[in-house]
């Protein structure tokens, strides 16, 4: 048997951890994979629409990597490090290559090439698919990967363990994890050469989200607690149209207004006729009257602000105790229904209501963490991209603590593109592998042993941690402090932040933490305590909540899915051509201050008097932001005004590709 | 007092304990299904009669059917209990509701059961591709649409149990490995590389617990929540088999 610290340890069994795990695999290096639940039901399975990449299609019409990495960036509104981007865009169809040979079934031409899709923020198809489900096609297609090699004994999985922390030295070097049996809730110490953390996003803070029940954030807290900084918590992408249901929010694809469905509200506040016996004239059309040009179809931030703020600011929500709207299909054709039928059936399936009958009942819903555990990265000066192999990519500021996937900070910035999560994370797993190998092999990658006390001792530690919260006694009920903590976050630090309302959530979040000192578990025994595992987690929610909502109050700005309209650059409003001119080059002037203000990367570290903020500058060496003026009038004197001050500038960085495609 | 709902649920502590039922009270809300049943229970899990108990012990996940985990047995059928509508299940039996965790599986604890048997058959009729490695080989061969189409609702198997709880042959004094291993074996063995490796799940189909052992009671393609066609696998996994174990007789 090789030596068991020679393992390497993979938090969390996604398309990320994965990826991870079969790539090390593969190089012969021994992984422990240890998952809250089997592999195959990791939250990856819930992504639909497909997974980005240039392809021989949209190369013929112009497309590039160089593009993918331009829409990717502007896209996140140009907060994300770029080499790392580009090398994610750069191995967009070697992913989808491997994926297709290790045999995800993706749709196809009639020629039998792989067929692709358009996404938002794209102008391409770069999207290919496998049905509606291709996110669980190719977490499959991993995790039969994963169990080759299990059956092959390179991989020993752990499923149903729940990660509890790093375990560092006296120096601060990563030496493996904590885990807990999630049945027989022993608690045992996982020696390895390094850790990779990939536990996927945290939506559960928000209460409820379209986040699977183990999304948590628990295994992010623990890190965070035991010193890994964390990142960009501030940002968080709600996708617009999801269907509210009483344990979670499902995601309601856009495809449904884009083949002609309209929200809308009634004019009388919780009206309570039936939506069909009210006539147009009592309608609402708040998307069509407010933005007439692009009606039901404006970008996916702005839909998601106007129906969060008709419900919020507006009082306007059809249900006065759950918020939402209507999105009406029913006026659209039979063959328009069978178009969409996938979707409308998962509607069907969950409200027991006929969607092309009765008008759906939407809200915008948390969808994915942007930000996440800081993370490095080593550029190659050569490619603009990174320098494959270095121990530096995707390892956090605890040496031996690399972080991966979703639970990662570094691909999306301010926004996240549809269809570039799937990328990143198969990416972010294919590169970490040799990455690991590198510094297992690198004369500080833990060249010395540790003492074995010192896994005794850790573990011992967590082992009294549980014990603690099993006997402790009080009359708080953790379950309701976790809607309260998602009603508050929810409210105030989503879609439409304001300082005021902000600082109401952080006194709020103070309270919880004061009353979840006094939440007692109703299940006191040490066999499969589902309760121990939520309320520990509860704790770890608090905290990063705190990083979240401090993080929003500290970014006076509007930047991606950031939007604090008290801080929005008033935009040109000028008819007269000259007066607009100088409008813009004064919108120029307070744009170009913002990026010098806050093109920076939110750093947030624990201490015992809570998070400690400090901001680090962005890699932009590659496409100098620009201004997204989607929407705004006078957009074009505005970039054109941008452009020729740009000019005026000395641009360091190159614009354009280096040489070689 | 506002319309409540009654919830009989069959609760075991560990795995080698009794059963015993008890009984909650839920508040009827729109729009409930069996998941938000047991997240009320553990925030208030007190019976009918008064008594405090622990919260359900239940294996959930994703909460839209797309990953398996919640499969028990709802009002006796088995089912997710994440698409199990509270107005549907009292439509099928208005005075409560029952959960029972499936039967076919070592119960864990109270509705959570033991699924690995399910992933080791996976194992055994080598569910994979084997692939030379995981660098730049370009794509896999073309594949026509006709293919993809039937090829697509096998790769949907989310591993849930419901197709081998309710088969018969699928029990305690048999080694079947049950329709969802097979059906993913057939699907291995038309995929254009994965049948490189078809001899191997050959083996196990023709062997011990394999397709011989379907007795064609077609239960498990009514309770498939997926709607996979799984006794069109079995009837391909039996035909394949037939032919393999005669041309395995003829090269002997």
């Amino acid at each position: 048997m090789a030596n068991e610290k020679d393992r390497v340890v993979v938090i969390g069994g996604g398309l990320a951890g994965l990826a991870a795990a079969m790539r090390l695999a593969e190089a012969e290096i021994e992984v422990d994979l240890i998952s809250m639940v089997p592999v195959k039901r990791s939250h990856s399975v819930c992504a639909q629409g497909g997974i980005n990449s240039v392809n021989p299609a949209t190369r013929e019409l112009g497309d590039s990597e160089w593009l993918h990495l331009d829409d990717t960036v502007y896209g996140g509104d140009f907060l994300q490090h770029q080499p790392p981007v580009k090398e994610m865009c750069d191995w967009g169809p070697r992913i989808i290559d491997l994926m297709d040979r290790l045999g995800v079934s993706f749709n196809r031409t009639p020629e039998g090439f792989r067929d692709q899709r358009r996404f938002g923020g794209t102008m391409y198809k770069r999207t290919a698919f496998a049905g509606a489900t291709t996110g669980q096609q190719l977490i499959y297609a991993l995790d039969e990967q994963c169990r080759r090699w299990e059956s092959e004994g390179l991989i020993r999985k752990f499923e149903y363990w729940e990660f509890l922390g790093p375990i560092l030295d006296d120096n601060g070097i990563c030496r493996g994890a904590v885990a807990q049996d999630m049945f027989s809730m022993e608690v045992r110490s996982f020696p390895a050469k390094a850790l990779i953390l990939a536990h996927g996003g945290c939506g559960l803070i928000f209460g409820r989200s379209t986040m699977s029940m183990i999304c948590t954030g628990g295994a992010a807290g623990r890190a965070y607690k035991a010193g890994v900084k964390y990142a960009n918590g501030e940002f968080f992408q709600v996708h617009p149209t999801a269907i509210p249901g009483t344990d979670k929010l499902r995601l309601m694809s856009e495809s449904a207004r884009g083949e002609g469905g309209r929200v809308w509200v009634p004019r009388k506040p919780q009206d309570e006729r039936d939506p069909r016996s009210i006539p147009e004239s009592e309608r609402y059309y708040f998307l069509e009257e407010r933005y007439p040009k692009y009606g039901n179809l404006v970008p996916r931030d702005i839909a998601t602000r106007e129906i969060f703020d008709i419900c919020v600011n507006d009082k306007l929500s059809i249900d006065p105790e759950r918020l939402c709207v209507y999105l009406d299909l029913t006026h659209l054709p039979s063959e328009t229904h069978r178009k969409l039928e996938g979707i409308l059936e998962i509607y069907e399936k969950f409200q027991a209501t006929d969607p092309r009958v009765t008008p759906m009942k939407i809200f915008p819903g948390v969808h994915y963490s942007m930000g996440g555990l800081w993370c490095d990265f080593e550029k190659d000066e050569k490619t603009g991209g990174l320098a494959l192999g270095s121990p530096r990519n995707h390892q956090s500021n605890v040496e031996g603590l690399f972080v991966i996937g979703e639970a990662d900070y570094q691909y999306h910035g301010g926004n996240r593109l549809g269809a570039n999560s799937l990328l990143s994370c198969i990416f972010t797993g294919m590169i970490v592998a040799p990455s690991v190998q590198n510094y297992m092999s690198s004369t500080n990658g833990g060249a010395t042993d540790p003492p074995s006390t010192l896994f005794e001792r850790e573990a011992a530690r967590h082992q009294a941690d549980c014990d603690a919260l099993i006997a402790r006694d009080g009359n708080e009920n953790p379950y309701t402090l976790h809607q309260e903590l998602g009603d508050s976050m929810t409210r105030n630090v989503t879609v439409v932040r304001d300082n005021a309302a902000i600082k109401e959530t952080l006194v709020k979040i103070d309270e919880i933490e004061k009353r979840y000192a006094n939440a007692a578990l109703t299940d006191k025994g040490s066999w499969t305590n589902q309760n121990l595992s939520f309320t520990r987690a509860l704790g770890d929610m608090i905290l990063l909540a705190r990083v979240i909502a401090e993080g929003a109050l500290k970014r006076d700005e509007c930047r991606g899915a950031h939007y604090k309209p008290a801080f929005q650059i008033k935009p040109p409003d000028a008819e007269d051509p000259a007066e607009m001119r100088r409008q813009a080059a004064e919108w120029c002037e307070a744009f170009a201050k913002q990026i010098k203000r806050w093109l920076k990367t939110t750093i947030a570290e624990n201490t015992p008097d809570g998070p400690s903020f400090s901001y680090e500058a962005v890699d932009t060496s590659l496409i100098p932001p620009r201004p997204r003026t989607y929407g705004l009038k006078g957009a074009e004197i505005i970039d054109e005004v941008w452009k020729q001050r740009m000019a005026g500038e000395q641009a360091g960085a190159p614009t354009e590709p280096v040489a070689s495609v | 007092m506002s319309k409540q709902v009654t919830v009989a649920v069959k609760r075991q502590d560990t795995q080698t304990s009794g059963s015993r039922w008890e009984t909650f009270s839920i508040p009827y809300e729109p729009g409930l299904n069996v998941t938000t049943i047991l997240q009320r229970i553990a925030a208030n899990p007190v019976t009918v009669e008064g008594e405090s108990s622990t919260p359900v012990a239940f294996d959930a996940c994703c909460l839209e059917e797309v990953c398996g985990a919640c499969t028990m047995r709802v009002n006796g059928r088995v089912r997710q209990a994440c698409t199990a509508l509270v107005d549907n299940l009292l439509a099928e039996q208005p005075d409560r509701i029952t959960l029972e965790p499936m039967t076919k599986f070592p119960v864990v604890r109270d509705l959570h059961v033991d699924r690995s048997a399910m992933f080791e058959s996976l194992k055994r009729v080598h569910a994979w591709i084997t692939a030379d490695g995981y660098f730049d080989r370009g794509a896999a061969p073309r594949m026509s649409q006709d293919a993809q189409e039937d090829a697509y609702p096998l790769t949907t198997c989310m591993t849930c149990g419901c197709c081998v709880e309710s088969c018969p042959q699928f029990n305690d004094g048999s080694s079947f490995i049950g329709p969802a291993a097979i059906s993913q074996a057939v699907l291995f063995n038309e995929h254009p590389v994965g049948k490189f490796d078809a001899n191997a799940r050959m083996e196990v189909l023709a062997g011990d617990g394999g397709i011989a052992d379907c007795g064609n009671a077609q239960n498990c393609l009514k309770v498939c929540p997926k709607n996979i066609p799984l006794t069109q696998s079995l009837a391909k996994a039996g035909r394949a088999a037939t032919k393999y174990v005669i041309s395995r007789f003829l090269q002997k």
